[in-house]
């Protein structure tokens, strides 16, 4: 919907000055005498922006409301070196919410297009600290400060985990291109995480740590709005470019991708060769690298077939969602029934 | 013979799965307003899900809309969903609420823009199921 006055540029968000363009104050359009506008939720520029707001205010939840505590047993039952690992895969995950809490969601605000973007931005910029608060959760309920410690101080001298920490900041940095910002948090959001998230779906699928499942699951349900408003803002913003400029940044997401999956690949031999996972987490990674391309409305990069997950990585990612495949007459029968919880306001039927 | 129908937002999967699918298509509109193209006497909908946490909302207004009108409901056959399975419970959760509200099979779900094993399977599933292979103008 256009807004009743004039164009978008007379409507940009109240912290919209841009670092690059404090640097280069020629544009005329960022003159800091704009009128201070309040946001109005009732006229909207970009539907999404309320839909997504909408999606991810009922997410909302903190580490608290998931008990946790229950899994203490099925901890003990995991060998030392299990425990290390998944100590280390969290305290990895946990750098990643960091960096997207005060970096990276906070510097893409200058970048929003509509004020509803930039509230957006902030929810999912706090929703990263309760992210990356709730993995000091699992840690304080599991396991000894000791452990942690020293985990924190891996996460710190890790060469693989500093190089995908320190790529995507540098995309963040001020100056950096917009939309080349935008991949690298697409990635971030929706590629960079599922090398970490694999473990907790692998114990699930074992019956081990269900509790911090049900958590990282709430975390994973973010990250995919996260990636997909992201993405969704970067395909917007594309449209408006010449044919030159979107090819440009087509070949620089494939390159990061390439890059940031090349530090991934040697991640994830270091924490799961000594369980024999490497292989089933690449393949988690090459999925999971599809996805992001799709989100940036790309197409994707690794074949089909080097990209099909375990199905019981799968059923642990959304449980009691049964595969239907009518077609090849495999999969969980077609027939429908099944009480599904939905609101029948608008359905005339 | 039977059509294709199918919904997709902005962020634009749904449509970018269809394009590669290369079967004739309809396009239900995105702006509630904007009026409704006729569609073939029967067919397939294609429907991505939109719910909230709890699985409220799963199928888009757009595509209630759509199924409002009894004379378009007669003609739906079967339904394929879309989403995301980063949602867990939900995931495409939009095709469950539609074969149980319109009485059809849910014949088939598939995440975001498809994979080629999606493409296959749909494209293949689809002829099997019309008896005959899809229209391409
Ligand atoms: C606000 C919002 C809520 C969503 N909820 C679900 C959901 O509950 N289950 C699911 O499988 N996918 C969900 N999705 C993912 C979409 O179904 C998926 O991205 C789909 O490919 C969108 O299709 P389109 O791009 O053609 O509109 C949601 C996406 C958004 C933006
Ligand atoms: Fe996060
Ligand atoms: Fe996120």
């Amino acid at each position: 919907m256009m807004p009743p006055h004039g164009p978008l540029r007379a409507h940009r968000p109240l912290g919209n000055v841009r670092q690059d363009e404090r640097t280069h104050p020629m544009k005329e359009e960022i003159k800091p005498c704009a009128v201070p506008r309040a946001i109005n939720w009732n006229r909207l520029h970009d539907e999404k922006d309320l839909e997504v707001w909408n999606r991810l205010t009922v997410n909302f939840w903190l580490p608290e409301k998931v008990p946790l505590s229950n899994d203490i047993q099925s901890w003990a039952t995991l060998k030392p070196e299990e425990q290390q690992l998944t100590i280390r895969v969290f305290t990895g995950l946990t750098l990643l919410d960091t960096i997207q809490n005060a970096v990276g969601a906070p510097a893409m605000m200058p970048d929003a297009i509509t004020p509803h973007e930039e509230a957006v931005l902030t929810n999912i910029a706090f929703m990263e600290a309760v992210h990356a608060r709730s993995y000091s959760s699992i840690f304080s309920t599991l396991c000894s400060t000791k452990e942690v410690d020293e985990a924190f101080r891996w996460s710190e001298e890790n060469p693989h985990l500093q190089a995908k920490a320190r790529a995507i900041l540098q995309t963040y940095a001020p100056g950096a291109n917009p939309l080349k910002r935008k991949i690298a948090s697409v990635f971030l959001e929706s590629f960079l995480f599922y090398s970490g998230f694999y473990l907790p779906m692998y114990w699930s699928s074992r019956a081990k740590l269900t509790n911090t499942a049900d958590l990282i699951r709430l975390i994973i349900r973010d990250e995919a709005v996260h990636g997909y408003y992201i993405g969704y803002k970067f395909q917007r913003a594309m449209e408006r470019l010449s044919e030159a400029e979107r090819a440009e940044l087509k070949d620089y997401a494939f390159g990061l991708l390439f890059e940031l999956y090349e530090i991934e690949s040697r991640y994830t031999e270091e924490l799961y060769d000594p369980l024999g996972l490497t292989e089933e987490v690449k393949v988690f990674l090459h999925y999971n690298a599809n996805k992001a391309l799709q989100n940036l409305g790309f197409e994707s990069l690794f074949p089909a077939e080097a990209a099909e997950v375990n199905p019981a990585i799968l059923a642990a990612l959304s449980p009691d969602s049964e595969n239907h495949d009518f077609f090849s007459g495999s999969g969980s029968s077609y027939v429908i029934g099944r009480a599904v919880a939905t609101e029948d306001e608008d359905w005339d039927f | 013979m039977g059509g294709l129908v199918f919904y997709s937002s902005s962020s634009g999967n749904t449509a970018r799965f269809v394009e590669r699918l290369g079967c004739d298509a309809v396009r239900i509109p995105i702006s509630m307003k904007a009026e409704i193209p006729p569609v073939p006497d029967t067919f397939v909908l294609i429907c991505p899900t939109f719910a909230d946490g709890e699985g409220r909302g799963a199928v888009p207004k757009q595509v209630i809309r759509f199924l409002n009108a009894p004379e378009r409901r007669a003609g739906l056959r079967g339904v394929i969903a879309t989403g995301n399975r980063n949602f867990g419970t939900t995931y495409a959760l939009a095709g469950r609420v539609i074969a149980a509200k319109c009485n059809i099979p849910l014949l088939y779900s598939f995440e975001l823009a498809g994979t080629e094993t999606d493409l296959a399977r749909v494209k293949n599933g689809l002829d099997a199921f019309w008896e005959t292979p899809c229209l391409t103008t």
